[in-house]
């Protein structure tokens, strides 16, 4: 009994002791920190990845793509159809995104990967469509452009975050907008015909800005609103001259007030860029883009369309949504001259497999894998294509992980110092004890007890420190952020819009056991000292 | 006398085993008292770079049931080192302690830890109380150490109840809240007798009790000492350099060279 007096008493007189245990608190706060972070990091990125990329994929070498889809599929049905649970089929190319921005008449070119996707297929991948900006395209989704009503807020946002208010025109009515901009700009072009095109596009901003008085000095209107940021577009010859092709070859003017090119959906990061921890927009859904890209033949001849924007796809993977484009397959496919003629069965360069849940992704990779020559195609899954990334996520958790127990361990060290210099301190009252009649392991209890009494405050406040930072994690990023003038976590840089975090119970209590180990390890050379105190030493001892 | 049994015993030395036999069976002296604590050859000597220093050289001493007895001796003339051999802290190069007829210098560490808990009450010049605790926990200790936790929460009311009353016994009822660095030297010391007193003893080992204080608080110290012998019939071992305080003992006997003499 008198062991838990005594250490109380001691915990509450000591606060040298304390002061030694604030270590292992700090170890095991950063270490809760951190393995939230990594883990919620690990798991964000699995879940985005694994949206985004289908379980496993098969795939041509050639950019050419191989022919009839349902053939292949047919073929993988046979071989695995129990673990198959659908199959769609897409076209990757690369390409090269052009769009006229700001209405100076530049053009800006990107290259990015160009998706061709069936949008005819029901279910065409869910994952795909929970990225979308407009509410009834995350439900159902259609290459057409919506009226309006496209998200202002980020709907993947646990708060309503920072707002995006140029969205709230996406839609027909920036298209309308725009495209009589355009008319009355072509309009003023005629009456006054040596205006270069780069002056009438300043007028359009300056007729669309409606604060603008001073269509002089255009950086000043450029930068007073995100609305200047739009790019006032030119009616393209392209656009005009690959309508006819989409329509069926009417001879019919296209007007871009109520008519839209074949639909595209783009990566969110391909058409905005970041300024003040807002998202300006370079373009919106409605304005036209121009993409080109090569044909399937030999060799690749460039063709180039006009596209429509529909909508922004936004995964928070940025290498994704600075990279990804999407357009109708069947389209895609007559431009690249992807079709027989004769049959009209398409080539394809992949083909997207979803399985069934739970089950094993590599055995049924191996199981196509046997079906299809490897000279000309290749079968692998999610995790092949990132498991490099995993991997390093996982390596740092394990390296981070090693580390910061080393740093509970120095705690230990630590303690171990401060609890020899405990036992001396009380040298006396070991003995004063023993004269008491307390034998050496009672003695030993006190000193044991005492050091997992400390390591239970330490680990204690560490968890509650640690879990306590962890779930305002991003509130504290933010904080400094704003102390500091510079973004702790920069989205831009990361694959995140904020730290995702995780607590993992299993993880927290290995680590307060840990701690708790150390503290009680640390304690037992010094417990042991002080029982074998001789008790009449100890009670000369002065 | 006892002293007479006491040489007797020594002289036969070598039928200890008889005397031994004898005493259990009677556990008398030949004044017809109980023998309560008896030193038999008690030998000790301390190693100081590598020369052995002899502290006692073969006490016999015998403390009769309900006797007040008292050693006096110069500074280093091995006072501290019997009583703690009486009490089994230490052990002795050679001889034998002997409790209420049962020999318990050889006994296990934990039967002597317990003996020591239980028969054996110590007070020390310098007082000795824990200094984390408060003058009731102090008193407490010792019964805080001979129960485990589940037993003393049981019987938690009974201990507080009879360490208070021992705390007013020794005249300190009102401070029982106190840590001991709150109390003056007189006050600690009463808090350590009553701390001794606790279990229950059957001996109180005292090494220079009133060392560390003033004459008059000395004084009160032996009155209350005194009155704990005459009263309760409490068994009183006391070491101390000062004949005046060793006078109010019923007996005095002087360690000389690590011999006893009758003083």
């Amino acid at each position: 009994m008198y062991k838990y007096l005594l250490c109380w008493r001691y915990l509450r007189s000591r606060y040298i002791a304390l002061a030694s245990i604030v270590s292992v608190t700090l170890g095991v706060a950063t270490m809760i920190v951190v393995n939230a972070v990594m883990a919620g990091f690990a798991r964000e990125m699995q879940q985005r990845l694994h949206n985004i990329l289908s379980d496993v994929v098969l795939e041509s070498h050639s950019l050419e793509g191989f022919r009839d889809p349902e053939w292949h599929m047919e073929l993988m049905q046979r071989a695995a159809g129990d673990d198959i649970e659908r199959m769609v089929a897409a076209v990757h190319v690369p390409a090269m995104l052009s769009f006229q921005y700001g209405g100076r008449g530049e053009w800006i070119t990107r290259p990015v990967t160009l998706i061709g996707i069936d949008d005819e297929a029901p279910e065409q991948a869910a994952e795909f469509r929970q990225y979308l900006q407009h509410p009834q395209n995350r439900k159902q989704f259609s290459f057409r452009l919506r009226d309006g009503g496209y998200d202002v807020y980020d709907h993947q946002a646990q708060d309503r975050g920072t707002p995006r208010p140029e969205m709230r025109h996406a839609g027909w009515t920036h298209r309308r907008r725009m495209a009589e901009l355009r008319r009355a700009a072509a309009q003023f072009g005629r009456q006054s015909p040596d205006a270069s095109s780069q002056q009438g596009a300043h007028d359009h901003r300056a007729a669309e800005d409606e604060q603008s008085s001073t269509p002089s000095v255009p950086d000043d209107a450029e930068l007073r609103g995100g609305d200047t940021a739009r790019p006032a577009q030119r009616p393209s010859r392209a656009a005009r001259s690959a309508d006819p092709f989409a329509r069926g070859g009417t001879e019919r003017r296209f007007d871009p007030r109520t008519e839209q090119h074949t639909g595209l959906v783009m990566g969110i990061g391909l058409a905005s860029f970041r300024l003040e921890a807002t998202d300006r927009f370079l373009l919106l859904p409605g304005d036209d883009v121009r993409l080109t890209f090569p044909t399937a033949g030999t060799p690749p001849r460039a063709v180039d369309d006009t596209f429509t924007i529909v909508d922004f796809y936004e995964s928070k993977m940025s290498e994704y949504d600075s990279s990804l484009v999407f357009v109708p397959l069947r389209r895609l496919q007559e431009l690249r001259g992807m079709i027989e003629p004769e049959t009209g069965i398409g080539y394809v360069t992949s083909i997207q497999i979803k399985l069934k849940p739970g089950r094993e992704l590599n055995q049924v990779r191996d199981k196509l894998r046997a079906l299809f020559p490897p000279q000309l195609y290749s079968v692998s899954t999610w995790r092949d294509k990132q498991g490099a990334l995993l991997a390093a996520v996982h390596m740092e958790t394990a390296i981070l992980n090693v580390l910061l127990f080393l740093i509970i361990a120095v705690a230990g060290f630590g303690i171990l110092a401060i609890f020899f210099m405990i036992v001396v301190e009380k040298t006396r009252d070991i003995g004063i004890l023993k004269s008491l009649g307390a034998g050496g392991r009672g003695i030993m209890g006190i000193f044991l007890f005492y050091g997992l009494l400390l390591g239970l405050v330490g680990s204690g406040a560490g968890m509650v420190l640690g879990l306590a930072f962890t779930q305002n994690i991003n509130a504290i990023a933010d904080a400094l952020g704003r102390l500091t003038g510079r973004p702790v976590f920069d989205p831009d840089i990361y694959y995140f819009y904020e730290i995702p975090a995780l607590i993992e119970w299993p993880t927290v209590t290995w680590i307060v056991l840990g701690a708790l180990g150390i503290a009680a390890l640390a304690s037992v050379l010094p417990a042991r000292r002080a029982a074998r105190l001789h008790p009449v030493e100890a009670l000369r001892y002065e | 006398m006892s002293e007479a049994v006491r040489s007797t015993r020594s002289a036969a030395a070598s039928s200890h085993v008889e005397a031994a036999a004898s005493y259990r069976q009677t556990g008398r002296t030949a004044s017809g008292r109980r023998i309560q604590l008896e030193a038999r050859g008690l030998k000790k000597s301390y190693f100081k770079a590598g020369h052995e220093i002899p502290v006692l050289r073969g006490v016999n001493l015998t403390v009769q049931q309900g006797e007040f007895l008292a050693v006096i001796g110069q500074s280093g003339s091995g006072k501290s080192t019997l009583l703690h051999l009486l009490a089994t802290l230490d052990g002795a190069d050679a001889g034998e302690v002997w409790l209420d007829g049962m020999r318990i210098d050889n006994l296990p560490r934990r039967r002597r830890d317990a003996l020591r808990n239980r028969k054996l009450g110590m007070i020390f010049q310098f007082y000795h109380l824990l200094p984390e605790l408060t003058a009731l926990e102090n008193v407490l200790a010792p019964l805080m150490i001979a129960h485990g936790l589940w037993s003393w929460l049981r019987h938690r009311r009974s201990h507080v109840q009879n360490a208070r009353r021992l705390l007013e016994q020794v005249g300190l009822g009102q401070r029982w809240q106190h840590l001991p660095r709150e109390l003056s030297g007189g006050e600690m010391q009463r808090t350590a007798i009553a701390r001794a007193l606790a279990p229950g003893p059957a001996v109180l080992l005292a090494d220079e009790p009133t060392g560390n204080l003033d004459q008059h608080t000395g004084a009160e110290i032996m009155q209350l000492l005194r009155s704990l012998n005459r009263q309760h019939g409490l068994t009183i071992v006391m070491v101390t350099h000062d004949l005046a305080n060793a006078q109010q003992a019923h007996r005095v006997v002087r360690l000389v060279e690590g011999r006893i003499e009758s003083a």
